[in-house]
C-alpha cells in the first residue's frame, strides 16, 4: 500500500509540472481534472472514505466543469465580437 | 534518517508548484489553476496528518466504540468543508476573469494593466 | 435626511441604489469619469479614454512599468522559491507519520469517538461531528456557497445589449447541436443519477457520503440536464424563482432547527431531540434533516454557476 501511495504521488506531482509547462489552455484544465482524480484516491489509502466521494464529486467533476465553461465562454466572447465587426462593416460598405 | 512522512513532503511541493503557478505565470486561467493547487496541497497535508496506521476508516462497524480502533476524525472534517468552499472561491475568480475579459479581450494580467492605466478598452 | 446629507448622490448608499435601478453598465462608465457626467446616450458604444497629463512623456512611463515589472518577476519568483523551501526543510522536523503519539491525537478525539455514536446518533462518525458537535461550522460553509452564487449572479447576469448578443450566439450554437445520442442517453441516466444522489444525501449518517457530495452529484445530474436538451426545457422547472426559494428555505431550516442548542445548552436543559438507534434510517436526531438542508444548497448553488456561466441567467 505504500507503493500505491508513493505512485500517486509522483503522479500527482507530475500533473503539477505539466499544467505548469503547456501552453493549450483546454490541456490544462484536463490535466488539472486527472490530478483531482488521482488527489480522490489518495484519499481513500488516508482512510477517509468521505474525503474521497466529496473530491470526486466536487473537485473533478464541478471545478473542472467550470474551467472547461470558462474557456467555452471566453471563444464565444471572441465569436460575438467576429459576428458583430462583420455586421458593422457590412452597413458601413452600403451606405458610404 | 528516518524518512516516513512522504504525503507532508508531496504536499508542500504541490504548493510550491501551486504557488508559483499563481504568482509568475501571466495567464489568468494559470493562476486561478494555482490557486486551487495550493488549496489541494493544504487539504493534502491536513489529511494526512490524521492518519493513524493500522486502524481504519472512523465508522462504527460491528458495535465497536473504542477509540484505539479508528483514524482521527477531525482533519478530515475539516477538510470536508474546505473542498467545497475552493470550489466557491474558484467559481468567482472565473467569474471575474469572464468580465475582464468581456471588458479588455485579453487573459495576460501584463496587458489588463496596462489597458487599465492608459484607460482604453 | 439621506439627501441633505448626502445632494449630490455621490455617496456609497447613493450610488448602489441608482447601480440595483439601472443595471451596471453604469457603473462601469462611472469608474472611469466624474459622477457630473450626462447620463448614458444610448448610440455612444465606445468610453472616451482618460488622457495622461502632458509632463510625463510616455517613455518614462513605459520604464517605469519595465522597472516595475522585473522587479515583480524576481521577488515573486524569490518569495516562491523561499517560502517552498522553508516549507519542505520543516518537514523535516515533524512528527513520524501515523503515530499513535502525535500531538494532534489529543483528548478531544477520543472524547468523538467513543461517545460520538451514543450522543449523535450517527454512525459515521465524520458526519455526526460536522452536522452535531461542529454544526456551526457547517452552517457557516454554506452561507459561503450562497454568497458565492450570489456573487457569480451580480457578475454574470446578463444586463445590457453587448452581453444579450453573446447569448444568442451561444443559443445558435446550442441549436445546432441536438445530439440524438446525448438526448436518448439522458433521458436513461438522469432518473439514476438523481436516485443516486438522494441515496448518497439521505445516508450520510450510515456509511460514507452526506450533504455535500449527494448535493454534487444531483447538480451534476441537472447540469446534465441542461447540456442535452437546451435551457428551454431545462427552463420550466429551474427558474430563479425556486433557486432563491430553496436556497433561503434550506439555510434558514438550519439556522433555526440548530438554534435550540443554543437555548437548552444556555440554561442545562437536556436536548429534546433523541439520537435514536443508531443504524436505521430515521435516527440521529436533526442529522438526516440537516443532510438534505446541505444537499439542496449545494445542488442548487453548483446548477446555478454553470447556468450563470453557459447562458446567463438561471
Amino acid at each position: 500500500m505504500q507503493v500505491l501511495g508513493i505512485l500517486l504521488l509522483v503522479f500527482i506531482l507530475g500533473c503539477a509540472v505539466s499544467v505548469a509547462f503547456t501552453k493549450n489552455l483546454l490541456t490544462a484544465a484536463t490535466v488539472f481534472m486527472g490530478q483531482s482524480l488521482a488527489l480522490s484516491v489518495v484519499w481513500i489509502l488516508l482512510e477517509s472514505p468521505d474525503l474521497s466521494v466529496t473530491e470526486a464529486a466536487v473537485g473533478t467533476g464541478i471545478e473542472s466543469l467550470l474551467l472547461f465553461v470558462t474557456l467555452k465562454k471566453i471563444r464565444a466572447v471572441d465569436q460575438a465580437i467576429q459576428s458583430e465587426e462583420e455586421k458593422e462593416e457590412e452597413e458601413h460598405g452600403q451606405t458610404p | 534518517m528516518d524518512l516516513t512522512n512522504y504525503f507532508e513532503i508531496a504536499a508542500m511541493i504541490l504548493f510550491g508548484i501551486g504557488l508559483t503557478l499563481l504568482l509568475l505565470n501571466r495567464n489568468m486561467i494559470k493562476k486561478i489553476i494555482g490557486f486551487s493547487m495550493t488549496d489541494s496541497a493544504i487539504f493534502l497535508y491536513l489529511a494526512a496528518k490524521g492518519y493513524i496506521s493500522g486502524r481504519k476508516a472512523p465508522i462504527v462497524t460491528d458495535g465497536i466504540t473504542a477509540a484505539e480502533a479508528y483514524v482521527n476524525p477531525i482533519p478530515s472534517g475539516l477538510v470536508l468543508t474546505g473542498i467545497v468552499v475552493s470550489v466557491a472561491g474558484s467559481a468567482v475568480l472565473l467569474a471575474l476573469t469572464v468580465r475582464l475579459y468581456r471588458m479588455y479581450h485579453t487573459l495576460d494580467l501584463d496587458e489588463i494593466t496596462d489597458k487599465a492605466r492608459k484607460g482604453g478598452r | 435626511m439621506a439627501r441633505r446629507l448626502d445632494p449630490k448622490g455621490q455617496s456609497l448608499y447613493a450610488r448602489f441604489l441608482r447601480y440595483l435601478s439601472e443595471g451596471d453598465d453604469r457603473l462601469d462608465r462611472e469608474v472611469m469619469h466624474a459622477v457630473d457626467a450626462p447620463p448614458a446616450q444610448p448610440a455612444a458604444e465606445t468610453v472616451k479614454a482618460p488622457e495622461l497629463p502632458a509632463r510625463v512623456p510616455e517613455a518614462v512611463v513605459r520604464r517605469h512599468t519595465r522597472a516595475a515589472r522585473i522587479f515583480y518577476l524576481v521577488a515573486a519568483a524569490l518569495m516562491a522559491a523561499g517560502i517552498s523551501l522553508l516549507l519542505i526543510l520543516t518537514t523535516t522536523d515533524l512528527p513520524s507519520f501515523g503515530d499513535d503519539g502525535n500531538p494532534v491525537n489529543n483528548e478531544v478525539v477520543r472524547r468523538y469517538l467513543e461517545d460520538g455514536m451514543r450522543e449523535t446518533g450517527s454512525v459515521n462518525l465524520v458526519t455526526g461531528m460536522i452536522l452535531d458537535y461542529r454544526a456551526f461550522d457547517t452552517l457557516g460553509e454554506s452561507n459561503v456557497l450562497f454568497t458565492a452564487a450570489c456573487a457569480v449572479m451580480i457578475l454574470l447576469r446578463a444586463g445590457n445589449r453587448e452581453e444579450r448578443i453573446e447569448i444568442e450566439a451561444d443559443e445558435r450554437m446550442e441549436n445546432r447541436n441536438q445530439d440524438p445520442i446525448l438526448q436518448t442517453v439522458t433521458r436513461l441516466l438522469v432518473p439514476l443519477i438523481l436516485m443516486f444522489g438522494c441515496y448518497v444525501i439521505l445516508n450520510g449518517h450510515l456509511s460514507p457520503g452526506g450533504g455535500f457530495s449527494g448535493g454534487a452529484v444531483l447538480g451534476a445530474a441537472m447540469i446534465l440536464y441542461l447540456n442535452a436538451f437546451g435551457s428551454g426545457s431545462a427552463g420550466r422547472f429551474m427558474t430563479l424563482a425556486v433557486h432563491r426559494a430553496v436556497t433561503v428555505t434550506a439555510l434558514s431550516f438550519y439556522a433555526l432547527s440548530k438554534a435550540y442548542s443554543f437555548f437548552t445548552g444556555a440554561n442545562h436543559l437536556p436536548s429534546v431531540i433523541t439520537p435514536g438507534t443508531p443504524g436505521n434510517l430515521f435516527s440521529a436526531g436533526l442529522i438526516p434533516y440537516l443532510n438534505i438542508c446541505v444537499g439542496l444548497v449545494v445542488c442548487f448553488t453548483m446548477y446555478a454557476f454553470f447556468a450563470l456561466f453557459r447562458k446567463g441567467d438561471i
